[in-house]
């Protein structure tokens, strides 16, 4: 597999990343040489191999249902780069 | 006894187009919030009307190097309710980020589950009306994070964002395409809101969006091939679905007769234009990117705990309904009256127990009810409690009173919350039957109408004017099966 | 007085206890070493001296009632990583800058509760993303180790390097480090300081910004063995805030040490050797194998087959999980906002403007291996190599109680040597990703000086919650190599 200009250009756009035109030729050359290097995988014979998606062996834990946080809008909206009357203001959405 | 019709079948009335008629074909993807006090992986509360960002944990705000930590009672929630849907609970599942961009979702991603649901394939009956219960196929519930909330008109440069909602735990519950008109589609939603308010696991409140409808629409000529089917997103109340429904259909079948083809899209039901439009910001192609939350382990539990949940679910309304039936013989159509909410099959249940159920159904249904109507009142608020209900039934059935003075007894009860009992004894309404007393009213009304006594011995159909008078002499206390023996026997009917 | 900051952890604690000196004294004169050494060595974004006073002032307190905690009055740095209560966090990344947490991580904590003392917030590669900490957005973090007769800058490694070098230049006692795929040990190696990872899920990763959530490991960067005991058995413990900690009793670490080895069996594996080994690291090797032997160690040796596999696998699977991580930073609720032409245009300016290369790179390769169509042919497949790694480990420790290893294909090297080529900078995880990609503890302890005198470290790996082994043969290692070498005082 190889990833085309308009792959980068797909890529970004799916990532929110602004990439200048004059970017994607690079890029897609950067990511070629990595993705190239990580297809040495197609080597491995993983038929029939459970997929590991944890690196622990436990089950997880369930918490009770109990209200143990969440009344400090102060805190939540202190780093905010625009807030309003308690909301976080954010650049206008178009249905 | 319920015979259903399978979906394979065409059901339903079609839609008239030019080219004849057209099957509308309807699948729903319902969001169903949780019953809890705490969010699905947050402690925040799950309180509906708080001031903005005042129900927000850390992680609800997505801030750096939070993580989820699962809610028991959400799954517990789940389980429950995947045993009401008659559905397999698997005890293996796992959690899965949904990933996209947008201001109400804090983390870029949703915490869903997209391959291993923690509720596999289950299935409920749907009545439309007293006579047709149709089955719709539910493919999986699943439980995931809610977005919060974005409020466009406050500013007109800017959109405010509001994170109480983000995090409360939802249950997505996807049915099979089993419905085919917009009152099916509406009873599904209906029926599914009945079962989840019956089990204690959604509160059902569609005007606080806790529960709203996906609602996936498409048509096709009647047997024909599936047609392309446009996802109407968000709809929240039934009437809206029907409508919502109508108005796709319609609009999908103008296409195709034109001459054009449906594009597969999102919509939206504007609920004050009736109309449904595409929504213009979800075009972009969407690449969720779904993968296993590495934040979270595979959500494992024991059998035993699906087992104890299920030793504690209640009778599901369907569930009564047939035992309705069945046990105390009451037509399909009195069942579904009395099992229509919980407080009414628990009243009625009060009032037959160990009398007559049949007359107990005639009289909630017919009297009980009639007399709230006219009040104007509910149930709840009602004087006469099922226990004085089934005392005057009681009464009835043991000759204490007729059927006729029951009435009268009623009424009052109605209106003064006094037991009847109570009401026959103070105002001596108790039916005469002794026989004594019977028979010298009887005496005495024979001897003072000699003509009437012809005009019976020729035509013994005349009795009912001896019977009219005795009960008017006796203001209407006389048991008229006792009247009528007497009668028989003075005047030599026999 | 002596030269307080020349200290061990161990030392310094029984100084404390002895009231050989005061906390304030030992604040202060990790305070002075560090301002003053700073802006030579670039190891800390931020220097905290109210916090480290403060908590110092508490500290004499507590040790003047005989209250000491088990940390009582121990400056540390913290990595940029912690989120630390109403102290910047950045992750070294313009996107986070000024952003004060209002929240304390797990790990910092517990070392605060435990006595220590904040000296400052050291420099990581930004969102730790990197192997040498130049991906750091502030500051240009330098080894404070040079080679015989030059004066040439090296990297002090990565990502925990501002902390690697805090500790190897005596600017604190300890230090905080997350180790990814060789985040802790890599730069321990390069600066001959001895680094720690537990068991996945040993330390909490509350509060930690993540980069990788299925790999990140918080951990101890110490001076010695014993330091790195006295720290990772203060940072890790049960976490009802993480789902993945794991719930299990700390052992003393420190009284494991005394353990010894003898009779444990040593797995060298077969497929760590290559044609390409220095000799220099190839002898270390064979040399530390001789020390444990020495011992009354057993020598074994093991296969683990699927070894070079671990790093294109790494390389699949963190920067997967790093862009779903990374998501978060859109400008909207904290950090940097970029103003543009709209909502999209807002969060594709903000991300160009506060993302630096390397995480870009790796949020892209991540976002497309996820993406539809690539899924199974690389995500998937990565993480059935995955449990191929693992299994191969699992099999090995059924033939020995813990792995000897090279900790790094090299001594430290210059400072942009390697970031033109992204693949040859990945190839310093070589010998430290497959512990990671498994989840097992592992440690790189300083076992000598290379040719031209820059430190080299081995690397010792225990089975799954297998740390008292660690550390038992971790000292075993250290008290063979003697190792007392510390880098000459240039800056
Ligand atoms: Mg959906
Ligand atoms: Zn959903």
């Amino acid at each position: 597999m190889s990833v085309s200009k308009e792959d980068v250009r797909r890529i970004a756009r799916l990532a929110r990343i602004a990439v200048d035109d004059s970017r994607l030729e690079g890029l897609a050359g950067e990511l070629n040489s990595i993705l190239h290097w990580v297809e040495q995988l197609g080597e491995v014979d993983v038929e029939g191999v459970e997929p590991m998606t944890s690196a622990v062996d436990a089950r997880l834990e369930l918490r009770e249902d109990a209200v143990t946080a969440g009344d400090d809008r102060d805190g939540v909206l202190a780093n905010a780069p625009k807030s309003e009357e308690g909301f976080f203001v954010v650049p206008k959405v178009v249905e | 006894m319920n015979a259903f019709t399978t979906h394979s079948e065409q059901r339903g009335e079609l839609i008239p187009g030019e080219t004849g008629g057209w099957e509308v074909i309807i699948g729903m993807e319902v969001h169903a919030q949780v019953a809890s006090e705490s969010k699905l992986f947050s402690g925040a509360s799950t309180d509906f009307g708080g001031a903005p960002n005042t129900h927000v944990a850390l992680l609800d705000a997505g801030l750096p190097g939070t993580l989820p930590v699962p809610n028991r009672k959400c799954v517990e929630q789940a389980i429950r309710t995947g045993l009401g849907l008659k559905a397999k609970i698997n005890t293996w599942s796992r959690f899965d980020r949904k990933n996209y961009f947008y201001p109400d979702l804090p983390l870029g991603y949703q915490i869903s589950q997209y391959k291993h649901p923690i509720v596999g394939e289950g299935k409920i009956e749907v009545r439309l009306d007293e006579e047709t219960t149709i089955e719709v196929g539910i493919e999986r519930l699943h439980l995931e994070q809610d977005a919060g909330k974005s409020i466009h008109d406050l500013d007109p440069t800017a959109t405010y964002v509001d994170l109480n909602r983000a995090g409360v735990a939802l249950m997505e519950i996807v049915s099979r395409p089993d419905m085919r008109s917009s009152k099916e589609a509406a009873a599904f939603m209906s029926t599914l809101r009945e079962i989840l308010r019956s089990l204690g696991t959604c509160g059902g409140d569609m005007e606080k969006g806790q529960m709203r409808a996906d609602v996936n629409v498409s048509v096709r000529k009647p047997g024909g091939e599936l047609g392309t089917r446009c996802e109407i997103k968000n709809v929240n109340s039934m009437t809206f679905i029907a409508q919502a429904v109508e108005y796709e259909a319609r609009r999908q079948i103008e296409i195709i007769e034109g001459g054009g083809t449906i594009d597969q899209e999102t919509r939206l039901f504007d609920a004050v234009k009736g109309e449904t439009r595409s929504m213009r910001s979800k075009e972009e192609a969407h690449d969720y990117r779904y993968f296993p939350d590495p934040d979270l382990l595979p959500l494992q539990f024991e059998q035993a705990w699906v087992d104890e949940i299920a030793a504690t679910l209640p009778e599901l309304p369907s569930e009564k309904r047939a035992r309705f039936q069945a046990e105390y013989g009451l037509s399909a159509y009195d069942a579904g009256v009395l099992t229509g909410d919980r407080e009414t099959a628990a009243y009625y249940e009060e009032v037959a127990s160990g009398r007559d159920a049949k007359l107990a159904a005639n009289w909630v249904t017919q009297d009980l009810f009639g007399a709230l109507n006219k009040a104007g009142i509910g149930l709840s608020e009602s004087k006469v409690t099922a226990a004085h209900l089934g005392q005057l039934i009681g009464l009835i059935k043991d000759g204490t009173i007729s059927g006729k003075i029951a009435k009268d007894v009623f009424e009052k009860s109605f209106e003064t919350g006094e037991a009847p009992a109570d009401i026959v004894e103070r105002e001596g309404l108790r039916q005469m039957s002794d026989t004594g007393e019977l028979e010298k009213v009887v005496d005495d009304l024979i001897a003072a109408n000699p003509d009437q006594v012809e005009q019976v011995k020729a035509k013994p159909k005349a009795l009912g004017w001896f019977v009219g008078q005795v009960m008017k002499a006796t203001g209407g206390k006389a048991n008229p099966q006792a009247v009528n023996e007497i009668l028989k026997k003075k005047l030599e009917l026999e | 007085m002596a030269d307080l900051s020349a200290l061990t952890l161990d030392a310094a604690l029984t100084g404390l206890r002895n009231k050989d000196f005061s906390a304030k004294e030992l604040a202060e004169s990790h305070i002075a070493t560090a301002e003053s050494a700073n802006a030579s060595l670039g190891c800390f974004l931020k220097l905290t001296p109210d916090h480290a006073l403060k908590a110092a002032a508490e500290s004499d307190a507590r040790l003047a009632k005989g209250e000491a905690r088990p940390l009582e009055g121990a400056p540390l740095a913290i990595k940029d990583l912690f989120c630390t209560e109403g102290v910047e966090t950045t992750a070294s990344s313009k996107i986070l800058e000024g952003f004060k947490p209002p929240y304390e991580s797990t790990v910092t904590r517990r070392l605060f509760g435990a006595g220590a003392a904040m000296v400052g917030k050291t420099s990581l590669d930004e969102f730790a993303m990197g192997s040498s900490t130049e991906t750091c957005a502030y500051s240009k973090t330098v080894n404070p180790w040079r080679a015989n007769g030059s004066n040439a800058a090296l990297t002090p490694g990565g990502s925990s390097g501002g902390s690697a070098s805090a500790v190897a230049a005596d600017l604190c006692l300890g230090a905080t480090g997350t180790d990814t795929g060789g985040s802790i040990r890599q730069p321990a190696a390069l600066t001959g300081t001895v680094g720690v990872k537990g068991t996945y899920g040993l330390c909490s990763r509350f509060g930690v910004v993540a980069f990788a959530s299925s790999l990140d490991h918080p951990g101890p960067i110490a001076k010695t063995v014993k330091d790195a005991a006295l720290l990772l058995g203060v940072m890790a413990g049960h976490d009802p805030n993480d789902a993945t900690s794991l719930d299990v009793e700390i052992p003393d670490y420190a009284a494991a040490m005394g353990k010894g080895v003898k009779g444990l069996r040593i797995g060298l594996p077969k497929e760590y050797v290559s044609d390409g080994m220095p000799e220099a690291i190839s002898d270390l090797w064979k040399t530390g194998a001789d020390w444990l032997k020495g011992q009354g160690a057993e020598i074994v040796e093991v296969s683990l087959p699927h070894t070079k596999y671990a790093l294109p696998c790494y390389y699949i699977i963190a920067p997967a999980e790093a862009s779903s991580n990374l998501a978060r930073y859109d400008g909207m609720r904290y950090g940097l906002r970029v103003d543009g032409e709209g909502l999209v245009p807002t969060y594709e300016e903000t991300r160009a403007a506060g993302f630096g290369p390397e995480v870009q790179r790796r949020v892209m390769i991540g976002t497309y291996v996820l993406s539809a169509g690539y899924y199974d042919a690389y995500y998937l497949r990565a993480q059935k190599v995955r449990r191929k790694i693992a299994d191969d480990f699992a099999k090995a420790f059924e033939q020995c109680d813990v792995l000897l290893t090279p900790a790094t294909p090299s001594g430290a090297f210059a400072l942009g040597e390697k970031t033109d080529d992204p693949v040859s900078m990945y190839l310093n995880d070589i010998f430290t990703v497959t512990a990671n990609l498994a989840g097992v503890p592992a440690m790189s302890v300083p076992a000598g000086l290379s040719a031209d005198g820059l430190p080299l470290g081995l690397q010792l790996i225990a089975p799954p919650l297998g740390e008292q082994t660690l550390f038992a043969a971790g000292a075993a290692l250290e008290e063979a190599a003697g190792f007392t070498a510390k880098p000459e005082r240039w800056w």
